[in-house]
């Protein structure tokens, strides 16, 4: 029974040993030294990971410990885009941390643990399984958001996310703590007998509405979305591109799980507050960015912009609307990845630049690295034909289908009126004025790889989209029921 | 007779404290640090209480498990309470705002 159980739960298990081993490994040999050694080694095993998760999706589900732990094709899905980007994080940031000295061998293991965190949370099959991978998926975050220890900004990113992820937390557990009270259990599947019997009791809907409020938080939703600004600007560069990535998807995996896994039966419920915070993220992201100069913050709001896009898939409360916010994460995350990898070459004289005007007149010094970066804003903001205007297209038509008219056409509203920002890096790029000193040129072959890859996915993808259209739908299946 | 109305009126009452204590509190982040450990306090009165209302020992494993978490975040939260101080030689909620916002 046991040995089935940890079946299961191998990937996760294999990741948190090598983890800790690797931590007291380091701790008593080279320390620091190890690091570049770790980064490339963590990535490695993120990488096998996911192949492996990827490659044993039968389409079967495994349930371990009676229910905590689910392993589904939602899950398995999830999963793999979180490894990978993950792994592409690490690799991008390596030269990064390493020339400041931030290449700490704690970096790459934090990551992992939060990783596995991660899997954790998209496989949670209870509240305490829920609870304990959010924590510790977040407590690995609020430790590298401080990594720059000698920073004022770097620490205060830290104390700030603390601070308010520990009461997003509270916020969740009194939800959990009245969902278990008035459900009488913790199983997730328990717990949507009772939704489905009758009417929802006021205890549950006051436990559903603090779970939402948790769970928005940490996809820096409005109104929940005020760190999300200082923690980008604040952590170290790689940091952040790690935080606009894998740690959305899994938020936002956890958030379609609880809802339709626990509360299926009551969809025209958390329906009306998902779009609420959805078209108030898209709003908010989309004008907050406007007066904007520092491309950390800018990207901030993009991605609480985009989180709203993607809220707006599970408002839907179908499985079309899960298969489209799991293509419209996909898609995201790799963009992200592709800007950020633009992000970090960013540099006047070694020195890290975040000030968009210093990419006046880019398109000459750089004209691949510019072009590549065009590609990516307008797939940001959702320029036909590029990848990034179907993610949208799904979205939309998932929230059309489901009767959320409003919500679609809020919902191009607001794009129209975020591109503004996108489109204003793009002016400096090519029209801007040649007056400032500009950036250094150069910059590491591994970022220009995953600058020109994810660039290149954008393009290319518009043929099928590398056929994730139907692993997607494929995973939303076997959650929605 | 003390019911379970009474047991989630004063987890109510105290998990309100905390949150309030995180927002209206201008003095110190270790008033913060207490807030937060209010909450999770309270949580924990709601867990128990429904636990023994419902005869589920699975409360009160939620329990364990919150506390042990509790503990680990106050040592996190600490931890860079100290590196934010050596920077910035104050732990005054007020000057937390290098970063507008």
């Amino acid at each position: 029974m046991i040995q089935a159980d940890l079946n299961v739960i191998l990937p996760e298990i294999l990741l948190a040993v090598f983890a800790m081993l690797a931590l007291v490994g380091a701790a008593y040999t080279d320390k620091d030294k190890l690091g570049p050694m770790l980064v490339w080694a963590t990535s490695g095993l993120l990488i096998a990971l996911a192949i492996w998760i990827g490659a044993s999706g039968d389409g079967s589900t495994r349930v371990a410990f009676n229910g905590l732990f689910v392993d589904d094709g939602f899950s398995r899905f999830a999963k793999v885009v979180i490894l990978l980007s993950a792994a592409a994080v690490l690799m991008m940031g390596q030269d990064y941390m390493a020339r400041r000295g931030l290449l700490r061998f704690e970096y790459p293991l934090l990551v992992a643990l939060s990783a596995v965190g991660m899997m954790m949370m998209v496989s949670a099959g209870d509240l305490m399984s829920l609870y304990m991978g959010l924590e510790l998926q977040s407590l690995a975050l609020y430790v590298v958001a401080s990594l720059r220890r000698d920073s004022v900004k770097s620490t205060e990113a830290g104390l700030k996310y603390f601070v308010l992820g520990s009461l997003s937390s509270g916020l969740l557990l009194y939800g959990a703590s009245l969902t278990y009270g008035y459900a009488g259990t913790t199983l997730f599947s328990g717990i949507i007998q009772t939704v489905s019997a009758g009417e929802l009791s006021v205890g549950l809907l006051f436990g559903l509405v603090f779970l939402i409020s948790g769970l928005a938080f940490k996809v820096s939703a409005v109104p929940f979305h005020m760190w999300t600004p200082d923690v980008y600007e604040g952590a170290p560069t790689p940091v952040t591109a790690f935080f606009a990535t894998a740690p959305k998807v899994a938020a936002m995996a956890l958030f379609a799980r609880l809802l339709h896994d626990a509360f299926g039966g009551a969809a025209a419920e958390w329906g009306q507050v998902v779009a609420l915070i959805s078209v108030l993220s898209m709003f908010l992201g989309a004008f907050a960015a406007i007066g904007q100069r520092n491309i950390k913050r800018l990207m901030a709001y993009s991605s609480i912009a985009h989180m709203g896009f993607a809220l707006m898939g599970l408002a839907a409360g179908s499985e079309l609307g899960v298969q489209a916010m799991l293509i419209y994460m996909t898609i995201y995350v790799t963009m992200n990845i592709g800007t950020f990898a633009f992000i970090l070459s960013m540099e006047r004289d070694g020195a890290p630049v975040t000030d968009i005007t210093a990419l006046n007149m880019y398109s000459k010094k750089e004209p691949g690295r510019a072009l590549a970066m065009l590609v990516l804003l307008f797939s940001l903001a959702g320029v036909p034909p590029l990848v990034g205007f179907f993610g949208k297209l799904y979205v939309l038509r998932a929230a059309y289908d489901a009767g959320l008219a409003w919500l679609a056409v809020a919902g191009v509203v607001a794009s129209v009126i975020g591109s503004f920002y996108y489109l204003r890096i793009v002016y400096l790029m090519y029209f801007g004025d040649d007056a400032d000193e500009g950036l250094d040129a150069g910059g590491s072959p591994v970022l220009w790889g995953f600058l020109m890859a994810s660039a290149f996915v954008m393009v290319a993808g518009v043929v099928n989209l590398f056929g994730i259209e139907g692993a997607a739908a494929a995973a939303a299946a076997t959650l929605v029921r | 007779m003390i019911g379970l109305e009474h047991y989630l009126t004063v987890a109510a009452t105290l998990f309100v404290i905390g949150i309030f204590g995180l927002f209206l509190n201008r003095k110190n982040v270790i008033i913060l640090l207490m807030s937060i450990e209010l909450m999770l306090l309270a949580v924990n009165i709601n867990f128990v209480a429904f636990s023994s209302f419902l005869n589920d020992l699975v409360g009160q494993v939620f329990t364990l498990f919150v506390l042990t978490v509790a503990a680990a975040e106050a040592a996190i939260g600490l931890a860079i309470l100290v590196c934010f101080f050596r920077n910035r030689g104050t732990i005054a909620v007020e000057d937390v705002n290098v970063m507008k916002g």
